[in-house]
């Protein structure tokens, strides 16, 4: 019975935010302050398994998330939005809550399918010089979305908001705060059921030693390749909750600001622990809407946070433990293994 | 057919010959070894046959395979184990897990089954899991499964990583210096450790190392090399005799 | 035709020349600490604005000191952007880098706080000196030489002379002397460098010194040839700049120094041809093509590992 305590807990925790949401107990300021919460878990997770289990340097998340988040904006408007850029909508709006959550996916298909772009260099180079492969890649993913004038270009695409009313036709709900709540679980629970895995531990052994990885039987351009489609694939889920939140996306917000503000999260956590990336995602959230009053000041605390870190304690908040090992009762509550 | 057939591999370095002309036959069964002294080029006959390099010329076949152009990992797959000269486990995970990701390519469960946690995963790593505690109770590790390796002693580490090897159920178990670091008594150990996993798991052997007493009782045939070339082979008798090799790694005056 | 192809090519030459200037420093720096200093554009940018503020204050702009010719405040501002900028780079080093080294961390955390050092030197710049442009002053008219055709600048030769000079001068520094020999070793083997009685701590100051230095340089020049100056200038010309030295084989002079030009080319001949909104978009992608099918870079060479 202990097993189904944190479903349980999740599902009453969904059924407060949904009643608060739609009562108004709490204001869209703090229900979009939550679904940015939501998203950041997502991000920093997914980055932790290339950054921290796999111990390579990726600066470039926001690459892929602007993948996930065109691709699943642009699909969901042709299909439920009317607007200037593609006409009528291509379905009837009470579809759309059905077929959200496969535009959903099929931003993170597309964000995982450009991650080969990544995952293939990395096969033979590794540290360094992964760095600016990826500072490189979402820099060129970055550059062609500006350059497709169809889809707005450096201006921007917008049309979700209606995507968004057209959910509402179903039922009056907050929707995009349950899909990002959904889309949380969801992806903490992946990251989990992956890395929690003899699949899973083989990124950990290419991080500890490549080498012997290979010659103990290990197929590392597999487990490359693995973790890379996985992590941008959740980042371009990620990506396309940001955008239908927003309702409305332009490449300025996916630039190496935004993967800083990623790698901050998994640094701060602890490279390769889990839950110190959900905990740090949820603070960072928090101290960025302390700081937004002080702009730019909020562009060198930021850094200037990890750099302390650096100094002081690179192994973050948890280290490379969860939390279950810290607390040892919460393993009650949940197999990690299987 | 033969176990392993390596028929005249060379490598070289740029300008540099490491290794000239090797070549050796593995029936099946046999526990060989290679001495020569430092840098002549054993371990690199080692990376040769495990797949880490690739040979400037000559055929390595495995089991009716040429092995030339295989990834390590395939070479591993397919039934060569080796262990290293420096002591490389995976340090950050614990004895049980070293264990079990080495037997990665027998996963049999994909990406899907993972996250699904089918019943194909539940079975496989059942099985993993067990194979593993099995090695590690016969090689007398069972204690140590949850333990970090770091935290282990040297001599235990290099068991575990003997341990390692062998679960990946090898034909041919490849050990580069087993004995290098241990005390006299770790060495005694050993040397019953190794015959007898040679007796039990019935695999042909081949061992590098330096100290004679392990190379002299275990192995029942002996290849020198130095500079890369082949200077002498055959019984523990013939090679401690040989003059040639007493100049290799003693020098003249020693005659 | 064969005109505006020679002129591309002065052109390519002078771009390539601030790339060059620039690589030349994250080479000497990853050469010695096989670190990639990603503050490195950043410390270019801050070059650019003091150079700014030297000339203006030797134009006499600020009223301290008397208006002085434009070439001799030239003359003034090269040897002064680069110490001042050197001193920028030195302090980043102790300051940031050093401690690290100290406690003997893993090599990620250094590269970790190189990347959020080149944001904050962007930040703190856009917060002290606000968002509005820089506008750097003349220093010296452009005289325009027209030769068979193709119209070259004074300024423009000015540029392309220093960037080969720097790296005749950075070879020699390198390969022929003392200290140069010191910074070889230190990337092969820090630890063993001070057993053998060298200061490492000082051959790094020393390594940091030239870099920062000849990136005040490229910042002043850059500066002269395009007179508008802002927070960011830096940040995506020191990535390109440091992906043209690893295409070029990142720890070697020759490599950085020919990747510099290369990336140069590349962009000019694109803007040639392609509408320049994609020249930055394919500029990366030719450089991530030949880092993926070389990834040690045309000239470098692969440190082969020993197991």
């Amino acid at each position: 019975m202990k097993q189904y305590t944190i479903p349980a807990l999740l599902a009453l925790l969904l059924a407060v935010l949904v009643f608060v949401s739609m009562t108004g107990a709490m204001n869209v300021y703090w229900q979009s302050v939550l679904m940015f919460m939501g998203i950041n878990i997502i991000l920093s997770s997914s980055l932790n398994i290339i950054n921290g289990n796999m111990g390579e340097f990726s600066c470039g998340h926001a690459g892929f998330m602007a993948v996930g988040a065109y691709v699943s904006s642009v699909l969901s408007v042709l299909l439920f939005a009317e607007g200037s850029v593609f006409g009528q909508a291509l379905l009837p709006p009470h579809l759309a809550v059905f077929l959200f959550p496969f535009v959903l996916v099929a931003g993170g298909v597309a964000a995982a399918l450009v991650g080969l772009l990544v995952a293939v260099p990395s096969f033979r180079t590794r540290g360094d010089y992964l760095a600016i492969i990826t500072i490189a890649a979402a820099y060129i993913v970055k550059s062609t979305i500006e350059n497709i004038n169809a889809i707005g270009g450096a201006r921007g695409f917008m049309g979700m908001s209606k995507v968004t009313a057209a959910m509402n036709t179903t039922a009056e709900l907050p929707w995009m705060v349950i899909w990002v709540f959904l889309g949380t679980v969801f992806s903490v629970w992946l990251i989990r059921r992956f890395i929690f895995s003899t699949l899973g531990n083989g990124v950990n052994a290419v991080c500890q030693d490549e080498i012997a990885a290979e010659i103990m039987s290990v197929n590392t351009n597999q487990v490359k390749m693995t973790a890379f489609m996985v992590s941008c694939g959740l980042a371009g889920i990620a990506g396309a909750l940001f955008a239908h939140v927003l309702g409305y996306v332009n490449p300025g917000s996916f630039t190496i600001l935004k993967s800083t503000e990623v790698m901050v999260m998994v640094y701060l956590g602890g490279m390769g622990s889990l839950s110190g990336s959900v905990l740090s995602a949820i603070l960072i959230t928090l101290l960025m809407e302390a700081l937004r009053p002080l702009q730019i000041i909020k562009w060198i605390v930021i850094p200037l946070l990890l750099v302390l870190l650096m100094q002081f304690r690179p192994e973050g908040i948890m280290g490379n433990r969860e939390l279950s090992d810290i607390f040892p009762g919460l393993k009650k509550f949940y197999r990690l293994k299987g | 057919m033969a176990l392993l057939e390596v028929k005249d591999m060379t490598q070289y370095f740029g300008g540099l010959c490491a290794v000239t002309d090797f070549s050796v036959t593995f029936a099946g069964g046999e526990l060989m070894g290679l001495i020569g002294p430092n840098g002549a080029g054993k371990t690199t006959v080692f990376n040769l046959i495990s797949g880490f390099y690739q040979p400037s010329c000559g055929d390595i076949v495995f089991k009716g395979t040429n092995t030339r152009g295989l990834k390590p990992n395939k070479v591993t797959g397919l039934g060569i184990a080796r262990t290293f000269q420096n002591i490389r486990l995976w340090f950050d995970m614990s004895v049980l897990d070293n264990i079990l990701v080495s037997q990665y390519y027998h996963l049999g469960y994909s990406l899907w089954d993972c996250f699904a946690r089918s019943k194909r995963y539940l079975r496989r790593e059942a099985e993993m899991r067990a194979w593993a505690m099995e090695i590690l109770e016969a090689l007398d590790l069972a204690q140590f499964a949850d333990e970090l390796p770091g935290n282990l002693p040297y001599g235990i580490q290099r068991r575990v990583e003997i341990a390692r090897a062998l679960s990946t159920k090898p034909d041919l178990l490849m050990l580069d210096e087993p004995a290098a670091g241990l005390n006299s008594s770790d060495v005694e150990g050993l040397i019953k450790l190794i015959a007898w996993i040679h007796k039990e798991f019935k695999l042909s052997i081949w061992m590098i190392e330096h100290q004679m007493d392990v190379v002299m009782s275990l192995c029942t045939w002996i290849k020198v090399i130095d500079f890369g070339a082949t200077i002498a082979e055959g019984t523990p008798k013939e090679i401690r005799e040989n003059p040639v090799v007493i100049k290799a790694y003693l020098g003249d005056d020693a005659i | 035709m064969l005109q505006s192809f020679i002129q591309n090519i002065f052109n390519a030459l002078q771009w390539g020349s601030f790339y060059s200037l620039i690589a030349l420093g994250y080479c000497l720096v990853y050469g010695v600490l096989l670190l990639i200093n990603f503050a490195h554009g950043d410390i270019f940018m801050v070059g650019a604005y003091i150079a700014f503020y030297v000339c203006m204050l030797f134009l006499g702009k600020f009223g301290i000191i008397p208006g002085m010719p434009g070439w001799l405040v030239l003359a003034l501002a090269v040897p002064l952007t680069m110490m001042l900028t050197a001193v920028v780079g030195v302090t980043l080093e102790r300051v940031a880098y050093r401690p690290l080294r100290r406690k003997g961390v893993n090599r990620l955390y250094v590269v970790i706080t190189a990347l959020m050092c080149g944001l904050i030197l962007e930040h703190a710049n856009l917060a002290l000196l606000g968002a509005s442009r820089r506008s750097f002053p003349t220093l010296i008219p452009t005289t325009v030489y027209n030769i068979a055709g193709v119209n070259i600048t004074n300024i423009k030769m000015g540029v392309i002379l220093v960037a080969i000079l720097a790296f005749f001068f950075l070879r020699f520094v390198v390969v022929k002397t003392k200290i140069g020999m010191a910074m070889r070793a230190i990337s092969y083997d820090r630890f063993a460098v001070p057993l053998m009685g060298i200061p490492a701590d000082s051959v790094i100051v020393f390594t940091f010194v030239l870099g920062s230095g000849f990136a005040g340089l490229a910042g002043l020049l850059f500066a002269v040839t395009y007179p508008v100056l802002d927070p960011y200038m830096g940040a995506l010309i020191g990535w390109k700049a440091f992906i043209a030295a690893v295409v070029g084989g990142i720890g070697s002079i020759r490599g950085a120094f020919a990747g510099g030009f290369l990336l140069g080319f590349v962009e000019i001949m694109v803007v040639a041809f392609f509408p320049s909104t994609l020249r930055d978009l394919i500029a990366f992608t030719i450089l991530l093509l030949i880092l993926s099918v070389k990834p040690t870079g045309l000239f470098g060479v692969a440190r082969r590992t020993k197991i």
